[in-house]
This record gives C-alpha cells, sequence and structure tokens, in this order.
C-alpha cells in the first residue's frame, strides 16, 4: 500500500518514474471484487491497479510509483504460502464443497486500496524501515484506544462522533512560552514527513506505519523549555460524550503519558498528525499524537491536549494501574518478559502475512538500539521495561 | 428417530463457529490479526460448551425434558474439540517457529499453565466419554467426570489472567458458571 502516496513524492521530486507492465509475468489473477459493474484487482506487488471488465480484459491502468523491489513479495514464498493454504484447508475442511476453489480464490483476494493522500508536501524520510507495511485499512481499524472501548475494533466504530477541530493545546510548566495554542495555528507553514516506523505493542503484536509529522523536538523547542525541564508530561483530551470508553472508568481519565526530556527531543520520536497521507482518523489519535517507535504502543499517546515541563517524573497511565507490568520507560526489550506473556517475539500484522509465519523475533529498542540505546548506558536493562 | 435427526442436526450445529472460522480465514476476511481472531475463537466457544454442557443437568431438571441428557456427550466432546482447535492454534499458529516459548510459556506463565491444565483435565473425560467406557467405570464414571466443573473453573481462570484492563466478558463466563456451581452445590448439599 502507499502507492499512491509514492506517486505523490515522485511528483515532488519531480521524478516521473515509469512502471514496465510487467502484469503477464503474475500468475494470472483472476480478480472477484465487483466494484461499479467492473472488476477491480490491485496488484499490489506490481504498484499499480487495474481495472478490468467483465471479460477480464483491462480498461484503464494507472501507474503508481513502483514499490521498492524488498517489499515484493517473492514469487516462490507467494506460491509456496499458497500450497500451505490449501494444504491445511484441505485438511480442516475437507468435504466442503468447492473448498479447493474457494482457497484458489482467497490467495488473489484483492487488497483494498489506500485512499488518496491528502496531505500536501510529504517530504521523504531516509530512515524508513524497508519492511512490508500494515495496510491502511489495519492501521486503521485494529486499534487499543481504551478512550473509545478496549475492543480492537471499537476505536473505528465508535469514534464517528470525536471532532478533532478546534483543538486547543495547552503548554505548560518549566517553559519560557506557555499557554494555549490553536493547533492549525501551531501547524502553520509546518513541514511534514513522511517517516514509516516499527510500531511494537506491548501486548506483542507489531506493525510497519507510514506516519506523517514532524519531530517533537521542533515544536518543544518552540516553547523554550528551561533548565528545570527534566520530563515532558502529556495529556489525552478528556471528552466523555464524544468517547464512549470515558464513561466507564477503567482507566483513570485522562490518560497520561510522559517521557524524559532528553526522550522527547530525540530526533526519533514524532509527533504525527497523519498516517499514508491522510490526516489522523480520529481511531488513531486525532489530531495529534506521538509516535515513540522504540517504546510500547501505550507510550505514543493520541489526541494531545496538554504538554507539561515538569522537574519530576510524572505519573503515567499504565504504570500507575499496574507498575510491575508497565514501566515508565516501557523501551521494547525482547529479554524483560511482561509477567504475563513473553516478549521475545510479535505477531506482525502486515500484508501477505501468512498465519503459519506471523511471529518474529522481537529486537531491541524495536530495531532502532543504534539510535537511541546511548541514552540508557548506566541504567539496569532489568528496569527498562 | 427425531433424536438421531436432532442429533444430526446438533452436530452440525455445533460445527458453525469452526466452518465460520475457517470460512474467514482461507476464503473470506479473517480481519487485521488472524492468529489471535482464531486462537480468541476457539478459545471462547471451548467455554462455551463447557457451560452449555453444564447446564444440561440443571435445565433438565427444570424442564422435566429428560431427552436432553441424550445431547449432554456430544456437547462435552465439542467442548473437548474447540479446546483441541485452540491449543493447536496457539502452538501452530501464534507460537509458529518459535516452540521454545511454549516450554517457558507453560511454565512461567500462570494463565498458560492454567489453561493447559484444563486441556489435560478433558483428555481423561473424552476418553471415557464412551458407552464401553461408562459400564466399565460405574460409579467412578461419574466422580470422575465432575471435573468437569474444575475444568470450567480453570477455563474462566485462564480468560481473567490475560485480560489486560476490561474484564467484563471472561466475568460473564463467571458469573454464568457461578450460578451452574450454585445450582450443582444446592443440589449435593440438599441431598445429604
Amino acid at each position: 500500500m502507499g502507492n499512491l502516496m509514492r506517486a505523490t513524492h515522485a511528483e515532488v521530486h519531480g521524478l516521473n518514474r515509469r512502471l514496465p507492465d510487467r502484469t503477464s509475468g503474475h500468475s494470472g489473477k483472476k480478480p472477484r471484487c465487483l466494484i461499479d459493474g467492473a472488476y477491480t484487482l490491485q496488484c499490489q506487488d506490481l504498484g499499480l491497479v487495474r481495472v478490468f471488465d467483465h471479460g477480464g480484459t483491462p480498461m484503464r491502468q494507472r501507474l503508481f510509483d513502483p514499490i521498492i523491489a524488498s517489499e515484493i513479495t517473492p514469487e516462490s514464498a507467494y506460491m509456496q504460502r499458497r500450497t500451505l493454504m490449501k494444504g491445511l484447508a484441505a485438511g480442516l475442511i475437507a468435504g466442503l464443497a468447492g473448498c479447493e476453489h474457494e482457497v484458489e480464490a482467497k490467495a488473489e483476494t484483492p487488497v483494498l486500496p489506500t485512499p488518496k493522500p491528502e496531505i500536501p508536501g510529504l517530504k521523504t524520510w531516509p530512515g524508513s524501515s524497508r519492511e512490508t507495511r500494515t495496510s491502511f485499512r489495519d492501521v486503521t481499524s485494529y486499534n487499543n484506544y481504551y478512550e473509545f472501548g478496549t475492543g480492537k475494533g471499537d476505536p473505528a466504530a465508535r469514534s464517528a462522533n470525536f471532532k478533532p477541530r478546534p483543538w486547543t493545546l495547552e503548554v505548560a510548566g518549566e517553559a519560557e512560552v506557555t499557554g494555549r495554542f490553536d493547533l492549525d495555528d501551531l501547524l502553520k507553514g509546518m513541514a511534514f514527513e513522511e517517516r514509516i516506523y516499527r510500531l511494537r505493542c506491548v501486548e506483542a503484536w507489531s506493525m510497519v506505519i507510514p506516519w506523517n509529522g514532524f519531530p517533537l523536538a521542533s515544536l518543544l523547542k518552540r516553547f523554550k523549555p528551561t533548565s528545570k525541564a527534566k520530563y515532558v508530561r502529556f495529556e489525552t483530551i478528556e471528552r466523555p460524550r464524544e468517547m464512549p470508553g470515558q464513561r466507564s472508568a477503567i482507566i483513570d481519565w485522562p490518560y497520561r503519558e510522559g517521557l524524559r526530556i532528553d526522550e522527547a527531543m530525540h530526533p526519533l520520536t514524532l509527533l504525527a498528525v497523519g498516517v499514508y497521507g491522510r490526516w489522523l482518523p480520529n481511531q488513531n489519535g486525532a489530531p495529534l499524537r506521538l509516535v515513540v517507535p522504540w517504546k510500547y504502543g501505550f507510550k505514543s499517546i493520541k489526541s494531545i491536549v496538554k504538554i507539561h515541563f515538569s522537574e519530576t517524573q510524572p505519573p503515567t497511565s499504565w504504570n500507575v494501574m499496574a507498575p510491575d507490568e508497565y514501566g515508565f520507560y516501557a523501551n521494547v526489550n525482547s529479554a524483560v518478559d511482561h509477567p504475563r506473556w513473553s516478549q521475545a517475539s510479535e505477531r506482525r500484522i502486515a500484508e501477505g502475512m501468512s498465519i503459519f509465519k506471523a511471529r518474529i523475533a522481537t529486537t531491541s529498542f524495536n530495531g532502532y538500539a543504534e539510535q537511541v540505546a546511548a541514552m540508557y548506558t548506566g541504567l539496569d536493562p532489568q528496569t527498562l521495561y | 428417530m427425531r433424536i438421531a435427526v436432532t442429533k444430526v442436526v446438533l452436530f452440525l450445529l455445533c460445527l458453525v463457529p469452526a466452518a465460520v472460522l475457517c470460512w474467514d480465514v482461507f476464503v473470506g476476511d479473517p480481519g487485521p490479526d488472524p492468529v489471535a481472531r482464531i486462537v480468541h475463537e476457539t478459545g471462547a466457544w471451548t467455554l462455551r460448551f463447557l457451560l452449555i454442557t453444564l447446564t444440561i443437568t440443571p435445565l433438565r431438571r427444570f424442564s422435566g425434558w429428560n431427552l436432553l441428557i441424550r445431547f449432554r456427550r456430544m456437547l462435552g466432546l465439542y467442548a473437548f474439540f474447540y479446546a483441541c482447535l485452540h491449543f493447536a492454534s496457539y502452538l501452530l499458529l501464534d507460537l509458529g517457529a518459535f516452540w521454545a516459548q511454549l516450554l517457558t510459556d507453560i511454565v512461567k506463565r500462570p494463565y498458560i499453565t492454567v489453561g493447559f491444565s484444563a486441556w489435560l483435565l478433558l483428555v481423561p473425560l473424552a476418553i471415557t466419554s464412551t458407552n464401553a467406557m461408562m459400564r466399565r467405570l460405574g460409579k467412578r464414571w461419574q466422580t470422575l467426570h465432575r471435573l468437569s466443573y474444575l475444568i470450567a473453573v480453570l477455563g474462566v481462570l485462564h480468560f481473567l489472567w490475560l485480560v489486560k484492563a476490561d474484564l467484563s466478558e471472561p466475568l460473564i463466563y463467571a458469573a454464568i458458571l457461578a450460578v451452574l456451581m450454585l445450582l450443582r452445590w444446592r443440589r449435593l448439599s440438599g441431598r445429604n
């Protein structure tokens, strides 16, 4: 996914790359999805969308920026997956008529296209992950955002009434510039980047997400934090009328998170306003959320209304709720298990993942050790959970 | 004859959750995290079938519909069937190539220890579910099969333990089980 957005990048950089038509070599897929009387099939591996009429002949063809080579599922792996799936299906649901046929069809299920990007002038960021991304659909429909309910589907299903505009950000504490700021004023003239980060949930699943935003440091510096500012505290908005999950006391609302000032100022720490080139959907923490890629997902607080510079370590929601299970640092650390489950590995939610190979090893600092490990020298690694 | 037909219908009905899951995974849309869904749903159906099985006796007593007992074995075996799917999907799909994690999981994680014990306890019950075994074990059969209450307790505990913050779903199962056990206890103590 994200081909559309890359097309934008190509325009931005004046590149006009063309993609050779390689469809003939692409295992002769048959389209299944009926849209507006035509069959649409996104040949994701090839980075192009083809629209077929009923007879299967291409009606029109749109070209997008070709996908990076490392993202292409090798044909062999693809075929292997299909064989595996067929084998298991045959074993499990043997006797179901048409089973083989349907399994065949499943392997060809077209991926829903990512909606058109709407954030203008996105800059690419060289450090982006090259791993297979999580689809736009999964990024926006599988969320932990208890303000809208504890089910993974709740945030997408129950956030329609949430209003991310107008939005006021309150800045307080140990800084020269404090007060209440309109978000749009703060964002004016700001350049947004596309950064593809791994996101590792403390529940041992992970995603690869193209966020759109800017380094938190670039915003924090404008408030001129004083030397007393050792920590930064963040707060999510509290609006039980728009956030049905806040009507039950699962968490002591509002949700609170915090970072040490050096973590907050680290160039990897991102404030996101969008994902996949779209302004953040409500379920992903609109209009402004934190993304700290080397920490467990719960540190990346959503729908931020308050930033507070403080001298002491601020209380953070999950840490207050269960201090033995969720630390303040919450750095991704495969060596320290959650008391109830292992953190040594994770289930990767990404496009084309086989259900037999969904689990991958977890890396320390979620693969960002080189950039961030130095901040924690001298600290007991056992406390870095 | 009618019982035979009902049994066939019930048999197929009990397969529906597994069939729906297979369909979604292999044909339709299993959602963002198929493995989590498979593991969660097979687990939930294990609990449901355990509770349904335990409901048969009190229901039979209240309704006077003695035929119900004829379906209990099948429902109990379905609980075992879904428990096996649950365990197998955890082992083969969720852990995948990370099998080493299984041993540490069973030893170190209380909720997995409890869940695994529940599955283990179901095995002798499934083995002794045949008519021949019932005859052979005589009175001891009933004593043995009272383990199903313990298994249900372990099952609910297994679910309660793994939930992060929202306990409402496992608590519903806990409440149903509590009512069933209360009915059972009243009956047993009333006899003495």
